[in-house]
């Protein structure tokens, strides 16, 4: 479980998170959505580590993350995985080099045990056989599962997907999102994911939070957002024209 | 991991600016023996001097500075776009997460292979310079063969070699830190990259002149 306790974050006079307090569960599929400047990315950067609030603490079950020294915070990092935006794969190593890279700095395992693990990850992105090749030589999907392979690679404890689906069409989309939350079922893993795709919300969202201008404007379950009468998510969700007209159907307008 | 990547940027700066850095050494010794040759066309001074005053000026200050110039537009602008790059693409933040020291990672080797391989390089363009001045002016019955041979064994001082390897590495150390910094430290777009990798050879030019002068003040005083 990881916990935000009124973090504030400022880059300059620009205040991009204003007291967030939230829980992200273990074993879920934790995601963040809101509109682009929200600050979800900001928000899951420090939840990394990446960047340091202004104040505020984030906790890793009684952890207190923002206190921890550098041996500690190394150790912590060890069960942590991230896919990111743009996938950060390295473009002059191959998919097996940028999966091994992780065990390569972290671990003291063989190299035969590496990549018994590594082809054990490409196996579970489907990715097998494509060791050898580069990430300019295969599709943004295959990127993402490379990703996805690499940040699972040290059997995380803790998955954090930032915008996973950005860049990518529907239908790899749904496959990205089912991978992603079989991920967390099988393994335990307390996830979260970064998004402002609606679909990957209501089809593995199990807790949601919504940021507005750098501020908790409503978190619960995906059976609650329907429910909900909150206008800031309604008008989030039903963003589009087609949803709205949709919705006046749905009600009877 | 740093071994590997250390040879790749030896690679890159060395053998990948090889043609660049000989091209502009033989044409410097070229130019440096003709326009002498012109000057001290009175009969005053002795013409071997002409061989003697390609090989110390090109020892002293054209071999280093003109080839640190150049690198500093050559290699300093790709040190800084590649970490530029690496930083907008989240490839450093990556790192730090997979529990790389960045800094170490993406800098100490591009600074080892430039303090390392720099001073080669130069070394290379001061005997090509010397070369590019007898091709100018030999052939061209500007001074004979055993003149210019003669001119450039004679006075030789010892601390001009000791002096260019010194400002070689001085440079290859300002042009990579100054590089590597402009790259690491980028934010925003295209733009901002473009403005980190001009700065990074306008910054490196600047300090390595200034630091030109040190080391002839420090060294000659």
């Amino acid at each position: 479980m990881i916990r935000t306790e009124n973090i504030y974050k400022s880059f300059g006079e620009t205040e991009v998170l204003k007291g967030i307090t939230t829980t992200f569960e273990q074993g879920k599929t934790n995601v963040i959505i809101g509109k682009s400047g929200a600050g979800k990315t900001v928000l899951l950067k420090l939840l990394v580590g990446l960047f340091q609030p202004t104040s505020g603490n984030v906790w890793y079950n009684d952890i207190n993350f923002n206190k921890l020294d550098k041996k500690e915070l190394r150790a912590l990092r060890m069960e942590v995985g991230m896919l990111f935006q743009g996938n950060a794969l390295f473009d002059s190593l191959t998919v097996q080099q940028n999966v091994m890279f992780p065990l390569d700095m972290f671990t003291k395992m063989t190299k035969k045990e590496k990549l018994a693990r590594v082809n054990y990850c490409l196996e579970r992105v489907t990715l097998e056989g494509s060791n050898d090749k580069y990430p300019s030589e295969i599709s943004g999907g295959m990127q993402k599962r490379v990703g996805i392979a690499r940040s699972i690679v040290l059997k995380p404890k803790y998955l954090f997907c930032d915008e996973p689906n950005s860049g990518l069409d529907p239908k790899t989309s749904i496959i990205i999102d089912k991978l992603i939350h079989d991920i967390t079922v099988e393994n335990d893993i307390t996830t979260v994911i970064n998004t402002h795709d609606m679909n990957s919300v209501m089809e593995i969202g199990d807790t949601i939070v919504l940021l507005n201008l750098g501020k908790v404007a409503w978190q619960g379950t995906k059976e609650e957002v329907l429910e909900s009468t909150n206008e800031t998510l309604q008008d989030f969700i039903f963003a589009s024209p087609f949803l709205q007209k949709l919705r006046k159907s749905a009600l009877g307008g | 991991m740093y071994w590997k990547e250390t040879m790749r940027q030896m690679n890159d700066i060395g053998i990948g600016s090889l043609v660049i850095v000989g091209l502009i050494a033989i044409f410097i010794g070229a130019v440096t023996a003709v326009q002498f040759a012109d000057q001290l066309s009175g009969g005053l001074i002795p013409r071997y001097y002409i061989g003697y005053i390609v090989r110390d000026i090109t020892i002293i200050e054209l071999a280093p500075t003109i080839t640190c110039l150049v690198l500093a537009g050559k290699v300093g602008s790709n040190m800084a776009s590649e970490i530029g790059g690496m930083r907008q693409k989240e490839h450093i933040d990556a790192m730090e997460l997979m529990g790389v020291n960045t800094a170490a990672y993406l800098i100490l080797p591009k600074l080892i292979a430039a303090v390392t391989i720099i001073p080669l390089l130069v070394s290379l363009a001061a005997i090509t310079s010397i070369v590019g001045g007898y091709i100018a002016s030999v052939p061209f019955g500007v001074l004979t063969d055993p003149e210019y041979v003669r001119g450039v064994r004679s006075f030789f001082e010892p601390n001009y070699v000791l002096m260019m390897y010194v400002k070689a590495m001085v440079f290859a150390f300002i042009l990579t830190t100054v590089s590597c910094y402009q790259g690491y430290y980028v934010k925003g777009g295209s733009i901002e990259l473009g403005e980190a990798s001009t700065q990074a050879v306008v910054y490196s030019d600047i300090l390595i002149l200034v630091a030109d002068l040190a080391v002839a003040v420090a060294l000659t005083g």
